[in-house]
């Protein structure tokens, strides 16, 4: 049932630890029934965010409201109908996968099948495995089962698949395509650029502590005045290729080298561009194997607002 | 459990939020941490095995040396005494580890997003802790039994209640004083400084052996928690006595504990 008050509604949010302020003004809103991926470089304020809602922290400044409550004030209304995944650790070094999930599903009143949990988070082969002998995938995968098990209205996932292999990230990003299909919200963490954009409904891109840009991935990644080039050449480039390509391109442009033949450049998507990169190919005694002007992605987007990579 | 006719079926995420009432959610707790602490080799060791190693060690070596203690053969002085040591290792040294690796592992923090509140939580350790100790003291009892302990039986009422106090307010004053330690050091210090504390309260704390046998120390011993507890045991099952100063000994050492607890535990 659709409603028409956000599941989560932050407002002009201000946290600081000591002098070091990690939430700065952010506001954002969050729709019932959608999928909301905060991105963000590490340090960029995301998981202080995230603990602020699941009440962990009161806000110093600013309003926090999740489902309509006060997560600080009205603690015990709210922490049965959200589910939380933790970026790291939550369980007992000695405690079994699988004991971990059915004593969280004991602590709810209409827990779902653990079974059912066990066998979507492909849990089985490691189920009886001590916590501290589950790999890192496994653990977040239990991680995820573990919020999910109480059946939430609302998922806080934080990293959702950090350290999990491609077929378990993709697994992943099934199921809660599927819970939100089931009407639950889910409000995830990322620094994950691809993740953000194949799931999220909507993209919050947070910076220094503020969201500096917000829109559904498609409004995100539209128009704009740049490009990706992907440059592949046939021999290793010279000692000190990206500094004197991005001084060939000029100011606008930002050269990353990604192995010795070949170099990603993000700037403006024109023809001069282009046929400076050739020359600066022949000057520089290599041939262009590949000069594909890429679509721009979120990573554009990002580095055009802050100037910096995001990918750590 | 309550049927649910309403809810959606159990194979799909649709929401169904809500939290089990507060009773089935303390015994899930208390039924967990039991387990995990039964299943903690280490802890064992510490529950179990050395209390054993001592009240047989003990009683097998008075045998050699002929000697008695205070005029009791030594098996009856030193099983009150290991029963204290049992509910020391187990109160103090198993609740401090862990707790602080509790909390280094994060379980405190998603716990406490979880609907089990914070009394919750303290409720369901607290008869954990109770189980475990109860566990630990059918074990050596038997043990003692079979090494031929013959406890008072001149006052059940007063050596029953002595009992149930001593070991009552000995867990209280040391599961105070173990969350306060786990509280505030890392859970390696926490490791360290718990096992240490029993080492050394058990070698001269006055838990195994009476007071009343460190001569001058002895004053000082019968004031520490370890002392107060041994000397409350062997008060009940020794003299069928209850020693109300003792009690209150422990009575103000779990004050202090709760105290410096409240102000100073973290729960991340």
């Amino acid at each position: 049932m659709p409603h028409a008050s956000p599941a989560v509604e932050i407002d002009g949010l201000v946290m600081a630890y000591g002098d070091k302020v990690a939430v700065d003004g952010l506001s954002l809103d969050v729709a019932r029934g959608s999928i909301t991926a905060v991105l963000g470089p590490n340090g960029a304020g995301k998981t202080t965010t995230l603990e602020t809602c699941e009440g962990y922290r009161a806000p110093q400044r600013g309003t926090v409201r999740v489902l309509g409550l006060d997560p600080q004030r009205d603690r015990t209304a709210l922490l049965p109908r959200i589910g939380v995944m933790l970026q790291d650790g939550g369980a007992w070094s000695g405690v079994r996968a699988v004991e971990m999930l059915e004593h969280m599903a004991a602590l709810h009143a209409h827990p779902l099948d653990t079974a059912m949990l066990v066998d979507r988070l492909g849990l089985g082969d490691c189920g009886r495995t001590p916590y501290r002998r589950l790999s890192g995938g496994q653990r977040q995968r239990l991680g995820l089962a573990v919020a999910l098990v109480g059946r939430p209205e609302l998922v806080f996932v934080d990293e959702p698949t950090a350290g999990m292999d491609p077929q378990a990230r993709r697994t992943t990003w099934e199921l809660l395509e599927e819970i939100r299909g089931d009407g639950v919200t889910v409000v995830l963490t990322t620094h994950h650029m691809e993740e953000a954009e194949h799931l999220a409904d909507r993209i919050h891109i947070i910076d220094h502590g503020t969201a500096i840009a917000s829109g559904t991935p498609a409004e995100l990644t539209r128009g704009g005045r740049s490009a990706t080039i992907r440059l592949v050449v046939n021999r290793p480039f010279p000692d000190g290729a990206p500094e004197s390509l991005r001084a060939e391109l000029g100011p606008l442009t930002e050269v990353r080298q990604l192995d010795e033949v070949s170099m990603l450049i993000h700037g403006p998507a024109d023809a001069t561009t282009l046929g400076r990169v050739s020359r600066w190919c022949e000057e520089h005694g290599v041939l262009p194997q590949t000069l594909n002007l890429g679509q721009r992605t979120l990573e554009d987007v990002f580095l055009e607002l802050t100037g910096r990579e995001l990918a750590p | 459990m309550n049927p649910l006719p309403t809810s959606p079926s159990p194979t799909t995420f649709a929401p169904a939020p809500g939290s089990a009432p507060l009773a089935r959610m303390v015994l899930a707790q208390a039924r967990m941490e039991a387990r995990l602490m039964l299943r903690n080799g280490e802890q064992l060791l510490l529950a179990l095995v050395i209390p054993v190693i001592v009240l047989v060690g003990g009683v097998v070596a008075a045998g050699r040396l002929g000697s008695t203690l205070g005029g009791a053969a030594a098996v009856d002085v030193l099983t009150p005494g290991v029963l204290a040591l049992a509910v020391m290792s187990t109160a103090f040294t198993s609740v401090a580890i862990a707790t602080g690796f509790e909390r280094r592992y994060g379980v405190i923090k998603l716990l406490g997003a979880s609907p089990l509140p914070r009394h919750g939580l303290l409720l369901g350790k607290a008869l954990a802790l109770l189980i475990v100790v109860a566990l630990q003291l059918v074990v050596l009892v038997v043990v003692g039994l079979l090494l031929g302990w013959e406890p008072t039986l001149t006052h059940p009422v007063r050596t029953v209640l002595g009992l149930v106090l001593a070991v009552g307010l000995g867990t209280a004053a040391f599961a105070a004083l173990g969350l306060f330690v786990a509280g505030v050091l890392r859970a390696e210090a926490t490791l360290a400084l718990a096992n240490l504390v029993y080492l050394l309260l058990m070698a001269g704390g006055g838990i195994v052996l009476p007071t009343s046998t460190y001569g001058a120390a002895g004053g000082l011993v019968e004031w520490l928690p370890s002392g107060a507890l041994g000397e409350a045991m062997r008060g009940a099952l020794v003299d069928g006595q209850i020693d109300a100063r003792s009690l209150l000994v422990l009575a103000a050492w779990a004050g202090l504990g709760t105290v410096l607890t409240a102000r100073t535990f973290k729960w991340e």
